[in-house]
């Protein structure tokens, strides 16, 4: 009965979605103000019968009704309520449902809050969201009804994918959903203001915050995935340009440079065709990401071929939404009005170079990711872009932007002073210089580029702290006054500092990890050693350890460090899953500072010896580390009073305050 | 600056870095392509020793032979040719006689694979794409293989 429900409430909310899809849109063309009040009401019933389906979907997970199809395949009562409630994404028609439920809860905030909203874009925007929600309640009703019954239920589910076991894949799609899924509230906002066919400076600031929030959600959830690959699949990778992670790499470049240009938009008026654009493109990329995921062309053709209709649907609503709204943007764009000058050398012209490269670098992740499907696709030639393609092309387009970062935020908008940033920043770059000397000086080995990546990552985290300085006069006023300067400054220049720090931060992991880490690879036998970096490894043996639904064979490990002294014990296990007849490989992890010690074993050989992988990561958290900062920044920065408050706030005030806020 | 100015300035800019964005490229993709190849492909296609490519089709019954500590040899076949194979290092989960396996490195002077890379299949029903393809293609296709994709969600495919 109650699967039953949860598909009717589907069925409801389409037919809300289509109402809210034509009414309001009719209400703008004839101004008629109750068919464009329609829009708010029902956004917030549809999210109510959409909760209403997945909440009907989740009771189906934790009572384990096994008669339906979708539990029957994803789930089993031997596994923690906890993975019972995850597996509801870990598949394909339920994370479709979780899609449309974050989708139609943007859509609710959006009518809940948006009473400060200028009624005609508050409709258009609206209608906008339900044809998207429309057009995937369709996909999920026609192609993956998560509802469908079984005439003879079984007694006992398959379980999920053990891979999927685990509390980092918990929360990793949900927050990579937020991202995706909260672009597509900027994607409206553009539509409906090429619509109306005007657009001004307050649209920014409307804007503003939903892409500071899919922003932040998707970095958590592109750094939580990164970090769920790096200790899950035991190869000690945290980034593998695999065609999934370029899928959700990509909105959050396109989501990087939007939120920097909405800031010109939002402080001078200028780039508001550019923005629409690439808020147009941003939610373009995010549903290109679904399609590449859920369609199955990556992980096999015949996903594809066994249930073609599937594929074909995403692409339909690919073509749908993508052409539709490059073609209404080739048709309006020229309608709405150019905004402020500026010199190249100024704060907008840091942007414009900001999104110029950021676009860019984008572009380069789409090709290469797309390259090798177009080309099997019409020549049948099978290519792999691996790596190397990602770090000959998408590095080098990010140097000049990590070089040029920490000069953005000391720059005047109009008309900027290169030579004084450039003053200003001296500090930073000494320090930079410095940090690249030492890394050559200490370190062995690594490439010959890798110190300066040292230098760059230290040049942009000096150039944040720098820009912090220069606000507050610190060091060169009284600490009083530094104080109640640095307590004045708005929050969205705290949040800039911040989230370009994390940046710096996460570069130096990438570069130490990459350039310095250390690998061994043997086989041993109880009572061996391993050495490897400053620290010795002993196998102690193996032995078994039953879990809930699951068999490890552990492997016992004491580390040493090089003088002697034992620092702990790291016990890496083999997980066989008796249901699915899968293993997975749960490597060990330690601390030491922000370095770790890296794990994983083998299945145990005949003769009782045990392969082992074993790497030394030297700063590998700053990644993820760098990651939570950003996202930090974007929190503070989402704080700003000038966000939360509707109206702008008048000139007098702001030209008291203190040097503009910079993003 | 006049409008048209700046507009010409950043036009000029962006078509600058797309330039060097497409010189990027298309280096990248003359050095750091890797084709796939089925065994028979290998023979068929004469492919050079020394050329990086992917072998892929399945691991020959009978043809693994552990070396002493990680030295791995097998044959990798699909059906009508078979290539062997060498590999030092830890073998993926479910690497196992008769699977599908994707290896990636180069044929040395003497007809051997020497793969530095063996791509890890994550699901017992699972089938590495290409390796799929190569054995529709030579016909040692069976329905069973791969009835599902392999990782429903944000998962790497090694």
């Amino acid at each position: 009965m109650i699967p039953e429900l949860g598909h009717f409430a589907l069925m409801l909310a389409l037919g809300l979605a289509l109402v809210q899809g034509v009414m309001p849109i009719v209400g703008t063309r004839t101004n008629d103000p109750v068919l464009m009040s329609i829009a708010a009401p029902a956004a917030l019933a549809q999210f109510a019968f959409v909760a209403a389906a997945f909440g009907a979907l989740a009771v189906s997970y934790m009572t384990s009704d096994f008669s339906v199809l979708n539990v029957y395949e994803n789930s089993n009562t031997q596994m923690p309520l906890i993975y019972r409630l995850t597996s509801i994404w870990g598949n394909h028609e339920g994370s479709m449902m979780l899609w449309v439920s974050i989708l139609t809860f943007f859509g609710a905030l959006v009518a809940a809050f948006g009473s400060n909203l200028p009624t005609v874009l508050k409709a258009n925007a609206l209608a906008v969201q339900a044809w998207i929600a429309a057009a995937f309640y369709l996909f999920i009703l026609l192609t993956s009804n998560p509802f469908v019954r079984i005439p003879n239920a079984p007694f006992e589910g398959q379980d999920l994918n053990p891979i999927l076991q685990d509390p980092g894949l918990a929360f990793h799609p949900p927050m990579l959903y937020l991202g995706y899924v909260g672009f597509s509230i900027a994607f409206s906002f553009a539509i409906a203001a090429l619509l109306e066919g005007r657009i001004d400076a307050a649209w920014a600031r409307w804007v503003r915050p939903w892409v500071l929030g899919a922003w932040m959600c998707l970095t958590l959830g592109i750094a939580g995935g990164s970090y769920w690959a790096y200790y899950e699949l035991g190869w000690g990778g945290f980034w593998f340009w695999d065609p999934v992670e370029n899928a959700s790499l990509m909105p959050w470049l396109a989501g990087t440079a939007l939120l920097h240009s909405a800031v010109v938009m939002e402080k001078r008026g200028a780039l508001k065709v550019w923005t629409i654009l690439l808020a147009i493109l941003t939610f373009s990329l995010s549903l290109i990401g679904t399609f590449l995921v859920r369609s199955g062309v990556l992980t096999s053709v015949h996903a594809f071929a066994v249930d073609p209709r599937r594929g074909i649907f995403i692409l339909g609503i690919l073509v749908l939404f993508i052409g539709g709204a490059l073609a209404l943007y080739a048709w309006r764009a020229p309608l709405l009005k150019q905004g402020g000058l500026f010199a190249p050398i100024s704060r907008e012209g840091a942007l414009v170079f900001n999104n110029l490269f950021l676009t860019t670098a984008c572009a380069t992740v789409l090709v290469g990711t797309l390259y090798p499907l177009a080309l099997e696709a019409l020549t049948g030639a099978k290519i792999s872009v691996g790596p190397p393609f990602f770090d000959m092309t998408f590095g080098p387009l990010f140097v000049p932007l990590m070089a040029v970062m920490p000069f953005g935020p000391l720059m005047g908008w109009k008309r900027g002073d290169l030579y004084g940033a450039a003053q200003r920043l001296l500090a930073a770059a000494l320090l930079a210089a410095l940090a690249t000397a030492a890394a050559f000086a200490l370190e062995r080995g690594g490439p010959v580029l890798a110190p300066f990546g040292i230098g760059a990552a230290i040049f942009v985290m000096a150039g944040a702290v720098t820009d912090i300085v220069e606000r507050t006069l610190i060091l060169r006023v009284p600490m009083r006054v530094a104080l109640r300067r640095a307590l004045g400054l708005p929050r969205s220049a705290w949040g800039t500092a911040f989230a370009h720090f994390g940046i710096g931060v996460t570069l130096m992991g990438i570069v130490s990890v990459t350039a310095w880490g250390s690998e061994r690879i043997a086989e041993i036998k109880p009572g061996d050693s391993l050495q490897i970096s400053h620290y010795r490894l002993t196998f102690d043996g193996t032995f078994n350890r039953p879990g809930p639904n699951y068999r490890d064979v552990v492997g016992r490990f004491t580390v040493h460090r090089r003088d002697g002294e034992m620092i702990g014990t790291m016990q890496p296990s083999r997980r066989a899953f008796p249901d699915r007849n899968m293993a997975t490989t749960e490597a060990a992890l330690m601390d030491r500072g922000v370095s770790q010690i890296y794990v994983s074993i083998g299945d145990p050989n005949k003769d009782g010896s045990l392969p082992v992988r074993l790497y030394f990561k030297p700063y590998v958290l700053l990644i993820w580390l760098g990651a939570g900062i950003m996202f930090f920044g974007g929190a503070l920065s989402l704080s700003d009073r000038r966000l939360r408050v509707g109206a702008p706030r008048p000139a007098r005030a702001r030209s008291r305050a203190l040097p503009q806020p910079a993003e | 600056m006049t409008r048209k100015q700046r507009r010409l300035t950043l036009i000029g800019g962006g078509l600058a870095v797309l330039g060097v964005a497409v010189a990027l490229m298309l280096n990248a993709f003359r050095d750091s392509i890797v084709f796939f190849n089925s065994p028979t492909d290998v023979v068929q296609k004469h492919v050079e020793p020394g050329t990086r490519i992917r072998l892929g089709g399945l691991v020959k019954d009978g043809s693994i032979v552990r070396r002493d500590g990680l030295d791995v040899r097998f044959e990798v076949t699909d059906g009508k040719t078979e290539i062997p194979v060498t590999y030092h290092g830890v073998l993926p989960d479910l690497f196992r006689e008769g699977q599908g396996v994707v290896a990636e490195g180069a044929l040395d002077g003497g007809g051997v694979f020497s793969a530095d890379t063996i791509l890890a299949k994550h699901d017992e029903t699972y089938m590495p794409k290409e390796v799929a393809d190569a054995l529709k293609k030579s016909g040692h296709w069976k329905d069973d293989y791969a009835q599902r994709a392999a990782m429903p969600i944000g998962g790497a495919s090694k």
